[in-house]
């Protein structure tokens, strides 16, 4: 069982890694970023948005999923220690724990 | 060492006065500086997450200078397993309502059929609404990592 979790996460691992060799170079002037993308924001945001604080109408507006699933991510991390940790009131804990 | 674990355990709660008093008088102000934190985050730096971990410390003060049934007096178990679910779930509903109303999903200018007030308008709201659910997530899973983390799940006097 360890040797397949280990196996998964190397795994992933290479997956996770190969797909960075996609990702654009070091101030790659013809990647999305340095193109209109980031101007238009700081151009139009408060224009579309109404929200004068550019962080956060990206954040919550623009990469609206993005933030979504930072929520979704720290909600299962709660879930988990609770899942693992919580016990019963009359329930013993093993020995050790 | 020792001898200041067995004195602070025969004491009924808490290790010191003067820090008892201290989080007893800063609590409410620290949670009056989340809430600013969330709603302000459209004019100043803050928003959701920097906003919900103030809550929650202010939660996780009073279980180290009490103890932690003092700080499950002020935000019982189940409050704060219903407010996590409930701050996720608005972020999720809020994107969901916006495909339902003909948009796109997080497309805030599609509730714009709901309330009038403009596409515009609705997106700053959105966001705000957003922040409001992220806050809340965020605070319940801060102290509910911490109670359980620190009292091994058992859920009794913690720390």
């Amino acid at each position: 069982m360890k040797a397949l979790a280990l196996l998964a996460t190397l795994v992933t691992g290479a997956i996770l890694l190969y797909g960075t060799m996609d990702f654009p170079d070091w101030g790659d002037p013809r990647s999305p970023a340095s193109g209109a993308l980031s101007s238009h924001y700081i151009e139009k945001a408060v224009e579309e948005t109404h929200v004068p604080n550019i962080v956060t109408a990206v954040l919550g507006d623009y990469r609206g999923y993005d933030t979504m699933f930072e929520t979704v991510v720290i909600y299962c991390a709660g879930l988990v220690v609770v899942s693992v940790l919580r016990r019963k009131k009359d329930e013993r804990p093993e020995q050790g724990s | 060492m020792k001898l200041l674990q067995e004195r602070t355990r025969k004491q009924k709660v808490g290790e010191s006065r003067i820090i008892r008093t201290a989080v007893r008088l800063l609590v409410p102000f620290v949670q009056l500086f989340g809430l600013y934190v969330i709603v302000h985050g459209h004019y100043s730096p803050g928003g959701g997450f920097q906003g919900g971990v103030i809550l929650g410390a202010s939660f996780i003060m009073l279980s180290l200078a009490f103890d932690q049934q003092t700080s499950m007096r002020f935000m019982s178990e189940r409050a704060n397993a219903l407010l996590g679910n409930l701050g996720a779930l608005i972020f999720i509903g809020v994107a969901a309502l916006c495909a339902v109303f003909g948009g796109l999903f997080l497309d805030y200018g599609a509730l714009d059929v709901l309330i009038p007030l403009g596409p515009v308008e609705w997106r700053s709201f959105g966001i705000f609404l957003v922040e409001v659910g992220v806050g809340l997530a965020v605070m319940s899973i801060m102290v509910s990592l911490f109670w359980d983390l620190g009292s091994a799940g058992r859920m009794d006097e913690g720390l």
